[in-house]
């Protein structure tokens, strides 16, 4: 097994302050009572579902800074970033600011690659107050890599529903909050499946990975975590984990949990549960942050991964590269 | 090698691992459906010939045929085509008012590129294999036709 590289945070960057805007859907989930804003429909006042998911953004963002007590003069960079092509709803959003940008890409990993990149540099000392923010929007990402929203299609049994919904956060030094303490980033893993609505399937090779270095490198257990949280394997993804892990002689047991599998009630029928970047943002953002400020969590292992593959990689035939980082986030 | 039987072996268990539809009452909401939708075309079909008797036969098909897209493609607009075919799945997609409805959603899904670029262009992304399979076998039929009429 090859070493991935874990970060041991020296300063500790905190979370001071996090915002979360779903979409009504996303509100009448499991997760509803925790989120900020819920949209009044998935417009969110705008004429086409590209600039509703930059809107969003957009109002994370300035939400975020608000919520930290902060002003927008006060942060000094920005990293965030969507499923769109060209990540366009981050770059689009962050037009409106006067701080400097950095785009980043993980798929559904996003929230994690922004907030570990993010903690490095808070950590460094070479920024002060770093905003994270991620996003995806269900019409969007359905028109770029599915079918159109109207088509009288049936769904195949494990796919899973994207969320509309965007979450940030803002990291420093100074402040009440928990803390990032560890950081490791994760390689990119292909265990050969190609069916892109078995997104489940094709990651939880990758999450496997990344478990298992994180265990070995910080000599922790499960059992050390209040929380192991992965970000959208769903229904079937989570269950092919605890089996990978079981071969490994690792238990995954009540401490476990998927953001993708706990997002919608089973009367929503979202089959597999959800996904999307937007979908362990807006629950790391609001529930995860939440119930450590209350003191329920100590310790937690995030874990969001994302399945790193286009229309055209389908299309031709290739199978789902996928990746997962590791953020432990600890409460004083 | 070691990766490749890895992969084999860990997609065998995946698949094993999905969630089977049930036959049985997937099929059996197809066909009530798909056959409703074919008596709807017979009613159409039959009302026509009886408000306008002077109609030929033929004129009539393409009347009921004419009036089934319209009712699908009206349909598909105010959003309740594709909770038919949530349900039905092939009972909804196989008849006329099925291909209705795939040029229909991607013309209003594409609205927002403009007209050309994306009513125009993208209109036929999934309707497009149909049309290009239709043309092409009706191309061979009418060769084997034409061969078998030669003896």
């Amino acid at each position: 097994m090859q070493k991935q590289h874990t970060f041991k945070l020296k300063n500790k960057p905190k979370i001071v302050g996090s915002y979360t805007i779903v979409g009504p859907k996303e509100g009448r989930g499991n997760f509803g009572e925790y989120f900020d804003y819920v949209m009044k429909n998935d417009c969110f006042g705008e004429d086409t579902f590209e600039k509703a998911e930059r809107k969003m953004m957009e109002t994370a963002v300035t939400g975020v800074i608000q919520k930290a007590k902060l002003q927008p003069k006060n942060i000094d960079i920005m990293i965030a970033g969507d499923l769109l092509n060209q990540i366009v709803s981050s770059s689009y959003a962050a037009r409106a600011f006067q701080f400097s940008f950095l785009g980043v890409y993980g798929a559904c990993s996003t929230m994690a690659e922004s907030l570990a990149v993010g903690s490095v540099l808070v950590d460094s000392k070479y920024c002060k107050n770093v905003v994270c923010c991620t996003g995806s929007h269900f019409s969007t990402a359905e028109r770029q890599f599915r079918f159109p929203l109207e088509l009288g299609n049936q769904r195949p049994p494990t796919s899973q529903w994207t969320v509309t919904g965007a979450g940030a956060c803002v990291l420093s030094l100074e402040g009440v909050g928990p803390r990032i303490s560890m950081v490791t980033f994760g390689r990119v893993v292909d265990w050969g499946v190609k069916d892109v609505n078995n997104m489940g399937g094709a990651m939880a090779p990758a999450v496997r990975e990344t478990l298992l270095s994180h265990f070995q490198n910080t000599k922790t257990t499960p059992e050390d975590y209040d929380l192991i949280l992965t970000g959208d394997l769903g229904k079937l993804g989570s269950e092919i984990l605890i089996d990978l892990m079981d071969d490994e002689g690792v238990t995954l047991g009540v401490n476990y949990g998927d953001c993708g599998q706990m997002y919608f009630k089973r009367e929503q029928k979202t089959l597999c549960g959800a996904s999307g970047a937007g979908c362990c943002a807006t629950v790391f953002n609001s529930y995860i942050i939440r119930k450590m400020l209350e003191g329920q969590y100590k310790k937690v292992l995030f874990l969001p991964t994302g399945a790193l593959l286009s229309s055209t990689s389908t299309q031709q035939g290739d199978s789902i590269p996928c990746v997962c980082h590791a953020i432990v986030i600890e409460m004083d | 090698m070691d990766d490749k039987k890895r992969n084999e072996t860990y997609n065998k268990y995946v698949m094993s691992k999905i969630p089977k539809t049930k036959p049985w009452p997937s099929l059996f909401n197809s066909f009530w459906v798909g056959g409703l939708i074919c008596v709807l075309g017979q009613g159409i079909n039959d009302i026509y010939m009886l408000v306008f008797p002077s109609l030929s036969e033929q004129t009539a098909w393409a009347l009921t045929l004419i009036t089934l897209i319209f009712i699908a493609s009206f349909l598909t607009g105010i959003g309740v085509y594709d909770q038919i075919g949530k349900f039905a799945g092939g009972g909804s997609i196989v008849p006329i008012t099925g291909f209705s409805n795939s040029i229909a959603s991607p013309s209003i899904e594409f609205k927002s590129e403009g007209i050309i670029y994306g009513i125009c262009v993208k209109m036929f992304t999934i309707a497009g294999p149909v049309i290009v399979f239709g043309v092409v076998s009706s191309i061979v039929v009418g060769l084997i036709y034409w061969i078998i009429s030669l003896f």
